[in-house]
């Protein structure tokens, strides 16, 4: 049995739970129960997508950040930004008044993180040509769905692409670079604002990588807001154009975390699936081979892709609207012979020679027992259970469903009495008192939603 | 210790083709077999059920996992095979236009299913129905 743990950046704050059993509800990969009165996390089952942050009604379900302060730690703070952070503000906030905030909170430089798809543009191509592995391809880019694939998918993690995302690229890059300016190690902090709750767990626990490139990790809810108070106090007029020095980005580069970013850039047959649950779907028919020559796919968990992560404050339409209009701006550009993206792609060689990952390790969630006889007397046990449980999936036992309850007592997690179908036939067989309910409904949900009116 | 399970298969029901093979991956994932042999039985199973469909007027498959393989019973109501041997040919197929377009019938069906299984039985009898076995060792 493994023993390992896995990061996660998805924290159930309990004083804040009011064990509502939204997030169980709507977990993909069943890995919420509710136990006195909080929701409770499995480690093994999470992917850290985030469709419980979604839900929470009362903001019990956190999203982990560095000490913002640990910017000052180091004489060169760099932050490495997402072109999602623009896509945030409206469209009468410059974006080099954007930059401008960013420097006087704190750091002293600024990267596009997106400068990587100058790289990764050709590697992948290059990669779908010469790679001997099983097709589909599938892109690493989304850490939700690669861990998704590990515990759900696991005979598809040698279909993963072994290639670093952009972050880690241009995480890679850029310390390399002022390293080469004469910059001592110690004194470069690579910081990075994240969108959503996968990309923190895939810095602090990597799957793949020995380890990460990242220092810190900062929430972009909240750098949006201290990067728009910035802005607001100024004394310059909003929508003050700064003589441009900055290298620019290609236009690919600025739709790459979007929906289609990186299929639109691939030969062959290449798809583009976002929202996790249309990528559980799609996987179960790439796990059946129910379709032949798709050469890639690009899988996001977040509906829009990043641009629907879950820390970000705007509307993902209008984001994926004000990129889109970004990119045409930058094509202009392109077309009248501006170079993009010429800092990276002076490291290709450096870049092309640490793209690698190393091979996907499966962890399946899906079994009921190491042992494969176990294991079916397990099975044999469930299918029993299933013909006693109600099958309505009420939730009230403090499982998802009446096979994940089944699950659960098959396991040792739960007891069958904890359906409360099952209480009321006991109660009646004279099996179980009314009040041995009640102490089972209360270890369940907590006292306090057992109080009634006395 | 053994579990069996059973599928109803309607012929013509492209859109429920891959239900059974569906099911029964989840249930071997739960049992903890090796990804790679799933993988196989799954392809073995839904070629079988993508037959039943494309060819028969009906079909049943009863699945029996032991801890020492896996058999996959396929009986069918339809025209039967003619000529097996050249039906288990690469290629070969008597699937009409209509189902091709529908991006079946490319004729792999039987050859898929033997290359994924450690033994198939094919039985047939023209104007009544095929039955197949298919086996997949475990060890």
């Amino acid at each position: 049995m493994s023993t390992q743990t896995f990061h996660h950046a998805l924290k159930i704050q309990e004083d804040i739970c009011i064990g509502c059993s939204h997030c169980m509800n709507v977990c993909p990969t069943g890995a919420l129960r509710v136990m006195g009165g909080k929701a409770k996390l499995s480690a093994e089952r999470c992917v850290d997508c985030g469709e419980c942050y979604r839900v929470c009604p009362v903001g019990a379900i956190t999203v982990e950040q560095d000490d913002f302060s640990r910017v000052f730690d180091f004489k060169h703070s760099v932050v490495l930004i997402p072109e999602i952070l623009f896509g945030q503000f409206p469209e009468d906030v410059d974006r080099n008044l954007i930059k401008d905030s960013l420097e006087q909170i704190g750091f002293s430089e600024v990267v596009e993180i997106e400068h990587a798809a100058a790289i990764l543009k050709d590697t992948t191509r290059d990669y779908l040509h010469r790679s001997e592995q099983e097709r589909p391809l599938i892109s690493a880019f989304c850490p939700a769905v690669v861990r998704l694939i590990q515990v759900k998918f696991p005979a598809l993690v040698d279909h993963v692409i072994l290639q670093k995302p952009p972050l880690d690229i241009t995480a890679m890059y850029y310390r390399k670079k002022l390293e080469d300016d004469g910059i001592h190690p110690d004194d470069i902090g690579i910081f990075y604002v994240t969108q959503c709750a996968a990309k923190i767990a895939a810095i602090k626990s990597p799957v793949g990588e020995t380890h990460s490139y990242i220092d810190g990790v900062i929430n972009l809810d909240y750098l949006y807001n201290k990067v728009y108070s910035t802005i607001k106090t100024k004394k310059e007029p909003i929508g003050e154009v700064r003589d441009e020095t900055d290298e620019e980005l290609s236009p690919e580069g600025v739709l790459w975390s979007l929906t289609h970013g990186e299929a639109d850039q691939n030969e062959g047959r290449c798809l583009a699936i976002d929202g996790i649950h249309n990528v559980i779907e799609f996987l179960e028919k790439v796990e059946n081979e129910e379709m032949s020559s798709v050469d890639f796919l690009e899988l996001r968990a977040c509906d829009e892709s990043c641009a629907g992560g879950i820390l970000n404050p705007a509307n993902r339409f209008l984001t994926v609207e004000r990129l889109r209009n970004r990119s045409r701006e930058q094509e202009k550009l392109v077309q009248q012979g501006r170079p993009v993206s010429t800092g990276i792609t002076g490291y290709r060689q450096y870049l092309v020679e640490n793209l690698s990952l190393k091979p996907v390790a499966p962890r399946s969630i899906m079994k009921l027992d190491e042992d494969m006889t176990r294991a079916l007397k397990k099975m044999r046990r469930m299918k029993d259970l299933m013909n006693t449980l109600p099958g309505v999936d009420c939730g009230v036992c403090g499982a998802p469903s009446c096979s994940d309850l089944a699950e659960d007592i098959v396991n040792n997690k739960a007891n069958l009495r904890d359906c409360i179908f099952i209480q009321r036939n006991y109660e009646k067989k004279n099996l179980q008192r009314p009040d041995e309910s009640f102490d089972i409904m209360r270890r369940i949900w907590g006292d306090k939603k057992l109080k009634g009116d006395s | 210790m053994t579990m069996e399970f059973d599928y109803d298969i309607n012929g013509g029901d492209f859109s429920r083709a891959g239900f059974a093979s569906s099911h029964l991956k989840k249930i071997l994932k739960q049992v903890n077999i090796d990804p790679k042999l799933i993988k196989k039985i799954v392809i073995a199973l839904y070629e079988a059920e993508v037959n039943i469909v494309a060819h028969a007027y009906e079909g049943h498959i009863h699945v029996i996992i032991e801890p020492e393989a896996i058999r996959i019973e396929v009986k069918d109501r339809g025209p039967g095979i003619e000529d097996i041997d050249q039906a288990m040919e690469d290629g070969y197929s008597t699937a009409s236009e209509e189902v091709r377009e529908m991006g079946f019938g490319a004729g792999m069906g039987l050859s898929n299913i033997r290359n994924n299984a450690d033994d198939l039985e094919i039985n047939s009898t023209v104007n009544e129905g095929t039955e197949l076995v298919i086996v997949k060792k475990l060890h």
